[in-house]
């Protein structure tokens, strides 16, 4: 990818942190800095390398997503919302009664959503079934799932793991979104998770690293993972809670707090 | 006179049933537990091993990866024991089956007390409480193995998430294969009778009609029908039962709260009062004995059938 694309993914990414901070400030609530964290993993997914029919969501062959990490909704709103599939000015009707944007995506209220979730863990496990019935139906299409690190303390994370492996899906690719915090703490103290990566390879996935919010990184390991073959794969991208305001960045207190009138401001001056 | 020797097995019928659909419909996937040879999902996976899915001891794991294989086109059917399969992965049939009301059938076998010599942790009696309250499912439970074949059939060719629930104990043969057809807002008069009718369904079936045997004899006329479809359940039937007959006894093998009894009582409660008994399990966990054993440990027999009629009489 050329100097010139590189910026206008950053251009984009600047966007949906713009989008991601006036969304959950007019919901009163939302997890903006679980969202934060994932932008420019959505960016370069979406604007470059999954394969989606905005026109036609329910195409067979598409490229699935699956946002495990279900409370980064906001994120994938803007995003989906950046692609075309809803106007931007929905995005103000988040968490509201009725709304198609609801404070964890519902599958059946919303067309381009590919599952719900928001119940952590459950994401990477019903994608090891859409990526198994791919390869039963010798369809082309690969799934893409989005993991937050304190997600892989679920049981299940590990079940699908297993499975997955099992099954040799190398049509199946979990972003695991590193940002080293969790609810109450960081993830260390919380609950140990380890080495990850040796973890994930335990279980048979092949695994890569990447900086989360290096685009061109990002870029660079989606190219690499099609050598992949008869392993599911494993990219542990690192990222940072918050990321894009500094003055919330790894800020424990403001992980679902709203951000107040004046705090609004100061963190859109941060990301334009 | 029903012939009470003649039993046999609806998880056998659910094995063929599933192998007889396979033929015709190349969208059905069975996913097991470890536990094809005990769920007879095992016939299945030998004619169509490249349809069949072992996700080993995980059932959370086979619940999500279900959803995944129907938002994928597939039809899957979903076996392993009652207690594991509802109660292990209870939230993922919650949040990713029934939420965008997925077109998965979980046909889980030795519910109830069936498991008698496993004891209290095999054994199922909240599983019919738990998937009746969540929001999409549909609850049924066969009668027999003609009834199981039907209910399959009908699990392959309609939408939406269904909990089908088996024994490990024989049934009673009620139906004859080529005559019945299910129709889950229909229920089947298994015995005609004027004085108190017995909603009932699965192995209950057996253990209500010895009871209305017995209340013949002493000139009661009890009518006995197969409730099989717990969920939606049939308002108007049971309302006009109750005023047709004005006393109600339910009977099931499940705890007291939240089952069939539960079903009924709030229908009736609220549309047709009427004197009203619910048998079943009183809140209490099984254990380990012969299932006719732990039928009388757990007040399940005739007898308790036959005195909760008494006192529905007494009340009318």
């Amino acid at each position: 990818m050329k100097p010139d694309d590189i910026e206008k993914l950053n251009n984009i990414a600047k966007k949906l942190r713009k989008e991601i901070l006036l969304m959950t400030a007019e919901a009163g609530g939302g997890h903006y800095m679980s969202s934060l964290s994932t932008v420019e993993i959505l960016v370069s997914l979406y604007f470059s390398e999954i394969r989606i029919n905005v026109t036609n969501p329910e195409d067979p062959n598409r490229d699935r997503f699956v946002l495990s990490k279900g409370h980064a909704a906001p994120a994938l709103y803007a995003i989906m919302a950046e692609t075309g599939y809803f106007p931007v000015d929905e995005l103000k009707t988040l968490r509201r009664c009725g709304s198609r944007l609801q404070g964890h995506p519902v599958m059946h209220r919303l067309p381009g959503l590919d599952t719900s979730s928001g119940s952590l863990g459950q994401g990477i496990s019903t994608a090891v079934g859409i990526a198994l019935a791919g390869k039963m139906d010798k369809r082309k299409y690969r799934v893409f799932v989005l993991l937050g690190d304190g997600e892989c303390q679920e049981g299940i994370v590990w079940e699908a793991a297993m499975s997955a492996a099992h099954f040799k899906l190398d049509n199946l690719i979990a972003i695991i979104d590193k940002n080293n915090l969790q609810i109450s703490g960081p993830t260390e103290k919380v609950m140990s998770l380890g080495d990850l990566k040796a973890k994930w390879e335990a279980f048979g996935w092949s695994v890569f690293n990447v900086n989360g919010h290096d685009i061109p990184d990002l870029l660079a390991t989606f190219k690499k993972i099609k050598t992949v073959k008869n392993k599911p794969i494993a990219i542990i991208a690192d990222t940072i809670k918050g990321c894009g305001v500094p003055f919330i960045e790894n800020n424990l207190k403001y992980h679902t707090v709203p951000l107040n009138e004046e705090e609004l401001k100061k963190a859109l001056d941060c990301v334009m | 006179m029903y012939n009470f020797s003649k039993c046999s097995h609806t998880r056998d019928a659910y094995g063929n049933a599933l192998v007889a659909l396979g033929e015709k419909e190349p969208r059905l996937v069975v996913l097991d537990s470890d536990l094809s040879g005990s769920t007879k999902t095992d016939k299945f996976a030998k004619k169509f091993p490249e349809r069949f899915i072992d996700i080993g001891i995980a059932e959370q794991n086979l619940i999500d990866i279900a959803a995944g294989l129907s938002l994928s086109g597939k039809i899957p059917f979903v076996s392993t024991f009652a207690i594991f399969g509802c109660g292990r992965a209870w939230e993922q049939i919650r949040n990713t089956l029934a939420l965008d009301n997925l077109t998965v059938n979980l046909v889980m076998t030795h519910a109830g007390l069936s498991l008698g010599g496993d004891g209290a942790t095999h054994q199922s009696l909240e599983d019919i409480a738990i998937m009746r309250v969540i929001p999409n499912m549909q609850v049924i439970v066969p009668a027999d193995s003609v009834e199981t074949e039907e209910v399959i059939r009908y699990a392959a060719e309609n939408k939406g998430p269904k909990y089908i629930r088996l024994s490990r104990q024989s049934t009673l043969d009620v139906f004859r294969r080529g005559e019945y057809q299910f129709d889950p807002s229909q229920y089947p008069v298994i015995e005609e009778g004027s004085d108190v009718t017995i909603f009932t369904n699965g192995c209950m079936i057996r253990e209500s009609l010895k009871a209305c045997y017995a209340l013949k004899k002493e000139g009661i006329s009890i009518k006995v029908i197969n409730l099989h479809t717990i969920k939606p359940i049939s308002k108007k039937i049971v309302i006009d039962e109750a005023k047709k007959s004005g006393g109600i006894v339910t009977v099931e093998e499940h705890n007291v709260i939240g089952g069939l009894g539960s079903a009924v009582a709030e229908i009736l409660s609220q549309y047709r009062p009427v004197p009203m008994r619910i048998i079943g399990v009183n809140d209490r966990f099984g254990g380990s004995g012969k299932v006719e054993e732990l039928y009388r440990e757990l007040d399940l027999t005739p007898e308790h059938i036959i005195k909760a009629v008494h006192e529905v009489m007494k009340l009318r």
